[in-house]
């Protein structure tokens, strides 16, 4: 495997069970630095199983994940460390700590794992709250006094607490307006044109992917279909994916992103 | 995994010319890891307010949010001072990060919280404690009408609720209740023997048993298992539902949510709780009962001839009547402050303590109500 060493995530022959339930089958991606990956697929067909495998929070039954070059299966917590603090992770419902605020949300990351001043922190957080595109008095608010949207603005304030070098977005526009989507749409693009992040990311959203995403797989039933860019994809004969793109809702995000380009 | 160089600061002043001219040269990783150092060197860095600041940062190797962010504070709050600063040897590849930051900064100004006085502190708790006294108030009457409406029309009572809770809170509290129960009734014996051998008057010792248990005690340690058990657990229940908008789901639904959730409740532990405090009646006299004969010589026999003399049927009326009360108390306050829950999973938690806390103080006040009322009602003379 000569040239998947440099992938960020490295994901070889994977197989997943829940109980009896078969979830993946022999699953391989790889995922390289700087780009916007993106997992795709209906309900239930292990895309977000996939993340949990990945993040260390589910142990699959066979096969080998690679995060950063190292393989993550069977990694004793302390060794597994390291490689937390290196990547950020939103989950789909924010999943913020609901008795801090969003700034006390924010700032226990770099509290945890830096050793800069309180003063700094302060700053650090307020600057980061302000890079996802919340209003300033959002940082004092606790979540439950936050709307959906601003909800997942924070989550992903949280992911990018520590500049992490990869990140991982479960369903980052589910359930916002589409103003606020697309306001997800920019704030991807910049995280990683900026700051030069490497993004995974599960969605669901048509308009995200066209937007952002440089390639994407197609997961179906624990099988991943196809992987390419959204235009390769959008060739492939699969039935399924074709259902995905030339469905009256892929057909309406496909047309948006021709004119767009 | 390559080790990061952590970020370094060179500064050298060159007082020769006037005014003075600072240079700092920085260097290795300016990333959230590595920069704390840097930071307090940043802090403590002089230069005259008429001199020159020289920052040159072409020796950066890698640089972050945080990094930028320390950059741009140190050259902004240098530049309001009057200072001239002049940024040397910046790469293309950062130069949109700072310009980032340098948009966003504007209107970067970490809230400051506001603060409350002692005074206002105090007056803040008592409205709150008085609103929650007025909110419970609300909420007998709530449950006292949903009662009314459930006895016109039984059929919308929640049997099976009921039944499931009167297994909950009822049957599997049997174990606990009984064990403690027989433990009470063994320490009173053990308490009582000594003093009761010194007058000789060993036989008393089924009275002591008999109407302490019966008329007090296991009422009592019922009523606080329960609330610790139960009354813990309506809380924890009705919290995480009232934070997962599920009682607002039930509302829409059409279900009232003290049918559902605090009726089935209320009626389950007024129909366990007797009937558990009868048990512990049993398991503390048994408790005694072994303690007198081992430490006194009162054959089972004789002891169970003397507690037949000793205890009335008003004596274990007294205690038995206090404990529907008590069930209805347990749960009300357990179900109410579930209901005051909000938002965080703290809240839950404060609510829990608080439901068992006040849930036993008011058992103990309305157990002290009870002693005064029967007293001074001379109900005991009725009941004989």
């Amino acid at each position: 495997m000569p040239q998947t060493t440099s992938a960020m995530v490295d994901i070889h022959n994977l197989h997943t069970r829940y109980g009896k339930a078969v979830v993946h089958e022999d699953v391989s991606l790889a995922v390289r630095p700087g780009e916007i990956f993106s997992l795709v697929g209906s309900s239930g067909c292990g895309k977000s199983t996939l993340l949990r495998a990945i993040l260390m929070l589910l142990t699959p039954v066979s096969g080998s994940i690679r995060v950063f070059g190292q393989e993550v299966i069977g990694l004793s917590d302390e060794k597994a460390l390291p490689l937390r603090r290196r990547w950020g992770v939103m989950f789909e419902r924010g999943a913020l700590f609901s008795s801090l605020t969003v700034a006390e949300n924010v700032g226990m990351v770099l509290h945890e794992h830096t050793q800069l001043s309180g003063a700094l922190i302060d700053e650090v957080v307020a600057l980061k709250i302000a890079l996802t595109g919340l209003p300033p008095d959002a940082g004092a608010k606790y979540p439950n006094e936050l709307s959906g949207g601003m909800r997942k603005r924070a989550a992903l304030a949280r992911a990018i607490a520590l500049d992490p070098e990869l990140l991982f977005l479960d369903e980052p526009t589910a359930g916002l307006d589409p103003l606020s989507a697309s306001g997800i749409d920019e704030l991807v693009r910049n995280l990683r044109d900026v700051l030069g992040l490497t993004i995974m990311m599960v969605t669901h959203d048509l308009d995200l992917l066209w937007r952002t995403a440089d390639r994407v797989a197609v997961m179906d039933q624990g099988h991943i279909l196809g992987i390419g860019s959204m235009m390769e994809l959008s060739q492939l004969d699969h039935p399924l994916i074709r259902e995905y793109f030339y469905g009256p809702r892929g057909r309406a995000a496909r047309e948006q992103a021709w004119k767009k380009k | 995994m390559t080790t990061t160089p952590a970020a370094q600061l060179v500064i050298e002043t060159d007082t020769a010319t006037e005014p003075a001219s600072v240079t700092v040269r920085c260097a290795g990783a300016w990333t959230v890891r590595e920069i704390a150092q840097v930071e307090q060197r940043l802090a403590a860095l002089a230069c005259p307010a008429d001199g020159q600041l020289r920052i040159d940062i072409s020796a950066i190797s890698a640089l972050d949010t945080a990094g930028a962010w320390l950059l741009h504070r140190t050259i902004r709050g240098f530049k309001q001072r009057g200072t001239r600063v002049q940024v040397d040897g910046l790469r293309s590849e950062f130069g949109a990060l700072l310009e980032l930051i340098a948009t966003r900064s504007t209107t970067i100004e970490p809230p400051a919280r506001a603060r409350i006085g002692l005074l206002a502190s105090i007056g803040q708790k008592a409205w709150r404690n008085l609103l929650n006294f007025s909110g419970m108030l609300a909420f007998i009457g709530e449950n006292a009408i949903v009662l009314l409406r459930s006895l016109v029309q039984p059929r919308r009572i929640r049997w099976r609720a009921v039944l499931y809770n009167l297994q909950i809170a009822g049957f599997e509290a049997l174990p606990i209740t009984g064990l403690l129960s027989f433990l009470m009734g063994v320490v009173i014996a053990y308490q009582g023997a000594d003093q009761l051998q010194r007058f000789g008057a060993n036989i008393f010792i089924a009275d002591l048993v008999g109407l302490s248990m019966l008329r007090e005690l296991s009422p009592l340690v019922t009523a606080i298992i329960v609330a610790g058990r139960s009354g813990s657990a309506y809380t924890a229940q009705i919290g995480t539902m009232k934070i997962n908008e599920e009682i607002d789901a039930l509302r829409t639904i059409g279900v009232g949510p003290l049918e559902l959730l605090v009726l089935p409740k209320i009626l389950a532990l007024v129909i366990a709780l007797p009937l558990l405090a009868v048990f512990a009646d049993i398991a503390g006299i048994l408790g005694g009962m072994l303690m007198a004969r081992s430490m006194l010589d009162v054959s089972f026999d004789v002891f169970l001839d003397r507690l037949d003399d000793a205890i009335r049927m008003s004596s274990f009326l007294t205690g038995i009547l206090k404990t529907p009360v008590f069930a209805a108390i347990i749960a009300l306050v357990g179900c109410f402050q579930g209901f005051q829950a909000s938002g965080s999973a703290d809240s839950v938690g404060q609510q829990t303590t608080v439901s068992v806390v006040q849930s036993i103080f008011l058992v103990i006040v309305t157990d002290a109500l009870f002693s005064i009322l029967f007293n001074w009602l001379h109900i005991w003379s009725y009941l004989n």
